[in-house]
């Protein structure tokens, strides 16, 4: 009896807890699954689902109104081959490189400026921030009124004596990009700043004094030393600014509705176009597909190491 | 208690009689992007004509134009939330809700008021008709094909006011070394397609531009006529390097003011002289058909009527639809606008001389369709795309342009 009390008792205890194990999987925080439930259906059926949707009317002739008759790769190939596309992809390259290099290293600069425990420190980071409270539509409107020649730099600089100064960004097709880039980093570094000053200011007193032990310079301690214990911020603002470059549209439309001729385009200002004014939303539905590729093959390979390399380390 | 009565009492009242008055008169939205003053006031002069008739126009005024309202409107439609009646351009944007049947058939208005003979041109009418049916109210009719001169800017330049295109080019340098800018133009897309359109009706005849923009024959875009066209447009892209503006009417007040010597646009130009008071034939000169080829195209607004499930509104939208084409209401409304009236027997003499020039080609019968009746809107943009494109590099030459304005052509449906 014993001894088979002795076998059978943890037979039955591995079953008793197997079965316990099972429904625990499933039913385990059961409440907080069940909230769930609305959070997956709507990011399953909008993200993905309308995603996949797109895409698939992509492949479509579909006009004003969207419909199933398949025409191939047809709206991939005018797409390729339209200047105004091609030309929007160059300018969005263009931009989208120097407003991350400028914003990172002007809203860095400006919070470490700030982090050196200045007088007035508020003030300042108010004044810094504040751009970032207007929306894109008024800032481009700001700025195309400061750059106006008539009116704006270009007229203060000549009144004060210096007649032959030129500064007409926004009608010159060769510099207009520049004229949209200085109204993006004025009204988006403030926000970068911030978050770069929050991140300055989780760095331990004690790194500092070490470091000053050390004899390390004040530079010095910033290169090596506090942008690599930053990098989770980095890679935030990187973030934040990349999806701001991608999406960007409201700014240009704003200050320069594209002109002049192409030299401003952007590419989803060719969607919306395409698929409002054109009303042809299969060729609007093939543009934005596009972009949604570009940022997948910039996402997926830093998703993999930033993420899949945690794994094995 | 007794309040509460009292309370009940007149709330039964208050709803009795606004049950009463809503079976007389029926509340229709109407959708439009009219915002500007002259505009607003036109629609004004529709709605007080509709509220004075027993029903009730609720105003849906959609600011930005008609390429931010049209997709608002279309979806409101498909998203089964229809409004009384939306203003479109007539020709080819609604055709596809046509043969999705979500507009209201109007064909017996159009017979009951015998639209067939009294609208002129009887091309609008046709706009509006598919399959033997009519779908819109036709309410105005504009032009593109006219040229605004600043009197003032010639004077300045010591040269005579031209009266056609030749002249015009003859004096630019003149104008240019006055300090004016020849050629006023805004950067917009729709401008440097439109002043396109315009010096191909000039310069290539009627019988080429038909063949280009309604038959799509791809030859005669890529032929000889068409090359004279590019080579002008290319001149005129030199005459308006200066002109820094963006908006068409920014453009228009550079005329007004005299600092430019002339403009390309449509006659809602016109409206800005008015505002600006000026008069024609004194402070600006216009020459319809670049003073060359004296024809005028005929687009304009026209009212669309989404199928409703009330029998009352879509009552009401009949009566609206026969509404908009009287000739009272055509009066009130063009004078305001400063359109031209879809029907020849109403009298427009409080119209100015430029109108009146209009109105004579109109009965001339020296008419063309419109760009927006025959071409998609899918190859109107790109065709918009290309020729802002040319306007603003002078790095394209006048062959390339033509060469891709013909592609376009050959591709268009």
């Amino acid at each position: 009896m014993a001894v088979v009390d002795q076998s059978a008792a943890p037979v039955s205890a591995e079953r008793s807890a197997a079965r316990a194990r099972k429904p625990n999987k499933l039913f385990r925080n059961l409440t907080a699954k069940i909230a769930m439930i609305p959070l997956v259906f709507v990011s399953v059926g909008v993200f993905v689902g309308f995603t996949i949707w797109t895409i698939v009317y992509s492949f479509t002739s579909s006009k004003l109104l969207p419909k199933l008759n398949f025409v191939g790769f047809e709206q991939y190939t005018r797409l390729w081959a339209d200047r105004r596309w091609l030309q929007s992809i160059e300018n969005l390259a263009i931009f989208g490189f120097f407003s991350l290099i400028l914003t990172l290293v002007v809203g860095f600069t400006l919070a470490a400026l700030l982090d050196r425990k200045i007088r007035g420190e508020d003030v300042f980071r108010t004044i810094i921030l504040y751009p970032f409270a207007l929306s894109f539509i008024v800032t481009g409107l700001v700025w195309q009124w400061i750059l106006n020649p008539q009116f704006g730099i270009q007229h203060i600089v000549q009144s004060l004596g210096w007649t032959s100064f030129q500064f007409d960004p926004l009608n010159n097709p060769d510099i207009v990009l520049y004229g949209i880039l200085i109204a993006g980093i004025w009204q988006g570094t403030g926000l970068i700043m911030c978050i770069m000053l929050a991140g300055l200011r989780g760095i331990d007193d004690d790194i500092w004094k070490a470091a000053k032990v050390d004899g390390i310079g004040t530079l010095k301690t910033y290169l090596r030393i506090i942008i690599p214990m930053m990098r989770p911020v980095f890679i935030t603002s990187l973030v934040l600014i990349a999806a701001g470059i991608i999406k960007v549209y409201d700014l240009v439309v704003a200050q320069t509705s594209g002109g002049p001729g192409l030299a401003s385009q952007m590419p989803a200002m060719y969607v919306y176009d395409y698929m409002f004014g054109g009303q042809n939303l299969g060729q609007g539905f093939a543009a934005s597909t596009m972009m949604l590729v570009t940022v997948a093959i910039i996402l997926i390979p830093w998703a993999y190491l930033e993420f899949g390399g945690k794994k094995r380390g | 208690m007794k309040l509460t009565t009292k309370l009940l009492a007149a709330t039964a009242l208050i709803s009795a009689g606004a049950v009463s008055t809503a079976a007389n008169a029926v509340e229709l939205e109407v959708t439009h992007w009219w915002t500007s003053g002259g505009e607003a006031a036109a629609v004004a002069e529709l709605a007080k004509a509709f509220d004075a008739s027993g029903d009730t126009w609720v105003d849906g005024a959609i600011a930005g134009g008609g390429d931010v309202a049209r997709p608002i409107m279309v979806s409101r439609i498909l998203g089964g939330d229809p409004m009384g009646a939306f203003q479109f351009n007539h020709g080819r944007q609604a055709e596809e809700l046509i043969e999705a049947g979500v507009l209201q058939d109007l064909t017996s208005v159009a017979e009951a008021g015998n639209w067939r003979e009294i609208i002129r041109p009887i091309s609008l009418l046709d706009a509006c008709t598919v399959d033997g049916k009519v779908y819109c109210a036709p309410v105005n009719i504009h032009s593109w094909q006219w040229m605004w001169l600043s009197n003032k800017a010639f004077a300045d330049a010591g040269v005579p006011v031209p009266t056609n295109w030749d002249e015009f080019v003859a004096a630019a340098p003149a104008l240019e070394a006055a300090g004016k800018i020849p050629l006023a133009m805004g950067q917009q897309s729709w401008q440097s397609s439109g002043a396109f359109g315009v010096m191909a009706v000039a310069i290539a005849g009627q019988d080429a531009y038909l063949a280009v923009n309604r038959d799509k024959d791809e030859a005669v875009a890529a032929g000889p006529e068409y090359a004279k066209v590019f080579e002008a447009a290319a001149n005129a892209r030199a005459m308006a390097a200066n002109s820094n503006v963006q908006d068409w009417n920014q453009a228009t007040n550079l005329v007004i003011t005299g600092a430019a010597g002339g403009q390309i646009m449509g006659d809602w130009a016109q409206g800005e002289f008015a505002v600006a008071g000026q008069t024609a034939g004194v402070d600006y000169t216009c020459l319809p058909g670049l003073g060359v080829n004296k024809i005028l195209d005929t687009g304009g607004d026209a009212f669309y009527f989404p199928v409703n499930s009330d029998p009352e509104i879509t009552a009401a939208q009949l009566r609206l639809a026969a509404l908009l084409v009287s000739p009272e209401v055509q009066v009130a409304f063009n004078l305001k606008k400063g359109s031209l009236p879809i029907r020849a027997d109403v009298d427009l003499n409080a119209a100015n001389d430029c109108m009146k020039q209009g109105l004579a080609i109109l009965d001339s019968g020296a008419i063309l369709p419109s760009g927006t009746q025959l071409l998609s809107p899918d190859t109107a943009t790109q065709i918009n795309d290309l020729m802002v494109e040319f306007w603003n590099d002078p790095a394209i030459t006048a062959g390339d342009a033509q060469a891709r304005y013909a592609a376009i052509i050959a591709a268009a449906d």
